[in-house]
């Protein structure tokens, strides 16, 4: 009897990625709840306007580069970036900027350079940059965390603030504030002393309002997701170490001025970052000692860009975008011992 | 001794795939009944080939060597059975080259007949000397039954030269599917302590361990049965995780002693040799039993197949036969495999023979090979590869720079430490063959490198060339200055020569010019007479008185040079 021995090659079997990226909305879900009990709708059609641009933008580019379309479009890679890339947008943002958001994710930092497996930017973190840089008081208009907000702002006035802009919806000025983050660099400008600045409403219990919840719902989906083996313990705990050790260090020397680690570990985006944005296995580095010295240095410049950064008042994006670049040189650098070698 | 708590060094990295031993091991290994041919190829073993030495419708008995005796790494092949040799030429063995190689297609008789070729059986092993049973080993025509089918006489004897502190007794069959040495060991575990206590007795360790993955608890306890009645201190069990890959012979070593030998080392160097348990047993056959090794335990198994089992099969015994005999295929058998699933290789038939490297045919479904044949998706460069690889490499970095074909770099990432054991591509979750990648790499550095040789080679030869032109010339250069210069030499000794004229080189010189002198004046003379008769003269009108003074100078003249002459003659 005849046997084949050639591989089976017409169809592409995408299954096992599709599983891992499944895993990863899964353990975004606790983190997805609390936006949506803190901002309400806003959060929900971030989510949706993101997801369905990412797809329409991932399909035309499949269709261009003659990748097959199918295959590529349902292995959920497209989506884990539209979802991580609308967290991180204001809720309600308005549709153009999750358009221009997502077509420099997708288009940009994805397919142009090589598609998947190949981009060497987070393209979320492309995304929000770009929108960030570009349209900085857009980027700012974030919503009151307040719990039950879907009752504060119905559906209609949701597709209102989206579709036709603030200026529709009279009431939108008052519902909106600073983010903790925002409200710690404008006073520590104005040289008002920590203690000063925390008196303001937008900080909670542990950080800011509302976000200390969203980020500890981050920090349940992260350690799932540790614990299911999908990604290694090794850049979330660097980052969050590095963080920590270098936030408490600074707090010590002078609390007027230097916020509480706490602060630092559960506002902005700490949390979604260390678990879900710098694990990004394919624009992270890949070795053991790589990945531990990549996140610390995430860690590094996210406290930098915080505390001596000029303009911005969180670093995650950048810090990811900066270190990315020096994956491949620390890849190089950080071989293991192979077997038996000295 | 049964060592109770031994230590472990777990092995890093290693995958769990579904070992799927069951199947095969519910019934006894039975004897394969005799196929119409035996297709026996002479190239079972790395190394040398020795030349057919039978030819067609020769009669064959069985254990009778068919070929010369090769050196080096030569290993001899012999009849499996008695019968008579239908057909010479080339066939196709189940190798990963897909070559074939030259054989013999034999015709059994149906009678086992040894005639005189059966060896001496040396039923008290301890009596024979060390070197006879080396030589026993050869005749016997012993090769590794792991899969690498090295010689075990040149292991051995290489193994000598360094001293064996540790034999390792690799009984750890970690491949999923395969059973034959589980099951070789529940139902021979005294034959195969008799084997390991020849390996003892040619090899003096101070330790001999055998490594059993504890998924096998009936080889295990019939194995501690067997070791208990020897009352040997030396020979120790180890009960070790079921792992893949526990049972590569590095990876197997440090498991046990917790020594990490590179791959580039051979282990004897670290004082520590492994054989293989199925090695032992035929090692137990050719000393006690006198049989060469001509056959051997293969599974048959998998979902393609309906009864899986173990055969004892003669070497040469066609797949298809085994197959048949375990009750033909299933409808699954869509895949052949020499081997297990993990490092076992596709066949594109089954009319192949059972080698001595064969230990299990297995027949599957695509869905159930562990490694995905549909087309791949990118690498996402999650690192899962990395974290099983058990020596430690960054498969997902050597992918890159194999399918960049940059050599160097996959050189630089330590290429030739990957086992090709599979376990990259077992979790790829974007099912890329990397193993595949990784030996294409391998062979494309290796024809670099030759290439590489080759270049250097010729460059050398146009080097010397040019060198030896040069060298040449410059020897015809010096030649010709040392020739001007001796000349130089003599013309001014001659000149000094001149100068100071009263030594015995003047007189000679003096008594040449004379005698040049001499000549120059006959000539002279000659010639004027020669004038005085053929020219016109001034003596033809003379007056008388003229003519007397002529006639009175000739008669002095001819006075002279009569005197002259005389003087010459002296």
């Amino acid at each position: 009897m005849e046997f084949t021995t050639d591989n089976l090659s017409n169809q592409i079997d995408n299954h096992k990625i599709a599983a891992e990226m499944r895993q990863v909305l899964y353990a975004l879900l606790p983190g997805i709840v609390m936006m949506l009990w803190f901002f309400g709708w806003g959060a929900l059609s971030n989510i949706i306007l993101s997801i369905s641009f990412a797809l329409g933008f991932e399909a035309l580019m499949l269709k261009l580069r003659q990748r097959p379309v199918l295959p590529f479009l349902s292995d959920y890679s497209a989506i884990v970036t539209a979802t991580l890339l609308a967290l991180t947008m204001p809720a309600y943002a308005p549709w153009w900027l999750l358009l221009v958001a997502t077509f420099f994710a997708i288009v940009i930092a994805k397919h142009l350079y090589g598609g998947l497996g190949y981009n060497p930017f987070n393209p979320a973190m492309v995304g929000y940059a770009v929108v960030l840089i570009s349209f900085p008081v857009d980027m700012v208009n974030w919503f009151t965390p307040t719990a039950f907000n879907m009752e504060q702002i119905g559906l209609s006035d949701t597709f209102a603030l989206v579709f036709k802009g603030a200026a529709n919806l009279p009431k939108w000025d008052a519902m909106t504030m600073a983010t903790p983050l925002d409200t710690l660099k404008t006073g520590l400008r104005m040289d008002t002393p920590i203690s000063e600045i925390n008196q303001s409403p937008t900080f909670g219990v542990l950080a800011g309002k509302g976000w200390e919840w969203i980020s500890l719902g981050y920090l349940v989906g992260g350690a799932w997701l540790i614990y299911r083996k999908i990604i290694s313990w090794h850049i979330p705990t660097a980052f969050l170490a590095t963080l920590m050790l270098i936030s408490t260090a600074f707090w010590l020397i002078d609390s007027s001025f230097y916020s509480p680690p706490l602060l630092h570990l559960l506002a902005g985006g700490t949390m979604l970052g260390a678990f879900f944005i710098a694990t990004d296995p394919i624009t992270a580095s890949t070795t053991p000692r790589g990945k531990l010295i990549y996140a610390a240095l995430i860690g590094f410049f996210v406290y930098a860009i915080r505390v001596w950064g000029s303009a911005y008042p969180d670093g995650v994006a950048f810090s990811v975008l900066i270190m990315n670049m020096a994956v491949p040189l620390i890849d190089y650098y950080t071989q293991p011992r192979t077997f038996g070698s000295n | 001794m049964i060592s109770s708590s031994p230590h472990i060094w777990p092995l890093k990295g290693g995958v769990h795939p579904d070992f799927h031993k069951e199947e095969s091991t519910q019934q006894a290994i039975a004897i394969a009944p005799l196929p119409d041919k035996l297709i026996v190829p002479i190239r079972q073993h790395i190394g040398e080939l020795g030349k057919l030495v039978v030819h067609v419708n020769d009669y064959v008995y069985k254990g009778q060597v068919l070929t010369t005796q090769p050196k080096g790494l030569g290993s001899l092949t012999h009849a499996p059975t008695s019968g008579t040799i239908v057909d010479s030429g080339r066939y196709p063995i189940p190798h990963v080259s897909g070559f074939s190689c030259p054989g013999i297609i034999l015709k059994p008789d149906g009678k086992e007949d040894w005639g005189e070729h059966r060896l001496t059986p040396y039923s008290n092993h301890l009596s024979v000397h060390k070197n006879q049973l080396l030589e026993r080993l050869y005749q016997a025509g012993l090769v590794g039954l792991g899969g690498a089918a090295f010689p075990s006489m040149v292991k051995i004897s290489a193994a000598d030269k360094a001293t064996i502190k540790t034999l390792i007794i690799n009984a750890a069959e970690c491949e999923p599917y395969i059973t034959c040495d589980d099951m070789l060991m529940r139902e021979n575990a005294n034959e195969l302590i008799q084997g390991i206590l020849i390996l003892i007795q040619l090899l003096q360790p101070e330790q001999c361990l055998i490594g059993i993955e504890e998924n096998k608890p009936e080889a295990i306890a019939a194995m501690q049965d067997a070791v208990a009645t020897t009352n040997n201190n030396v020979i120790k069990l180890v009960a070790i995780p079921s792992i893949y890959p526990s049972g590569d012979e590095k990876q197997l070593i440090q498991i046990l002693t917790g020594i990490a030998i590179p791959k580039s080392i051979l282990s004897f160097d670290y004082g520590i040799l492994c054989h293989n348990i199925a090695t032992v047993h035929s090692i137990y056959n050719a000393v006690v039993k006198g049989e060469p090794l001509i056959s051997r335990t293969v599974t048959v198994t998998g979902s393609g197949v309906k009864h899986p089992q173990n055969f004892k099969a003669l070497i040469g015994t066609p797949f298809h036969h085994l197959i048949n005999t375990a009750g033909g295929y299933t409808k699954k058998a869509e895949r052949l495999l020499m081997g297990g699933p993990m490092m076992g290789f596709a066949m594109q038939t089954d009319e192949v023979p059972v080698v001595k490297a064969t230990n299990c045919i297995l027949a599957l479904s695509e869905a159930e090979l562990p490694y995905s044949l549909t087309m791949a998706m990118p690498c996402i460069r999650c690192g899962k590869c990395a974290d099983v690889c058990p020596v430690d490499l960054l498969p997902q970095q050597l992918y890159w720079h194999a399918r960049a074909e940059d050599l160097e770099k996959v050189q630089q990432h330590k290429l030739f430490d990957c086992i090709e054991c599979g376990c990259c591509s077992y979790v790829c979750p974007s099912n890329i063959p990397l193993v595949s990648y990784y030996r294409h790499a391998k062979g494309a550095v290796k024809a670099n490198a030759e290439k590489l040789q080759k270049i250097d080679k010729a460059r050398e030869r146009h080097e010397y060339r040019e060198f030896r032109l040069q060298r040449e010339k410059d020897e015809r250069k010096a030649k010709l200055a040392k020739h001007k210069a001796a000349l130089q030499k003599k013309k001014a000794a001659m000149a000094a020569a001149k100068a100071n004229g009263n030594n015995k080189q003047n007189d000679v010189s003096d008594v040449i010019k004379a005698a040049m002198e001499r000549t120059k004046a006959k000539k002279a003379a000659a010639q004027q007479q020669a004038k005085h008769y053929s020219q016109p003269r001034n003596t033809d009108n003379l007056t008388a008185a003229q003519q007397q003074q002529i006639d009175q100078a000739d008669a002095r003249r001819t006075a002279s040079t009569k005197k002259h002459t005389e003087t010459d003659s002296k």
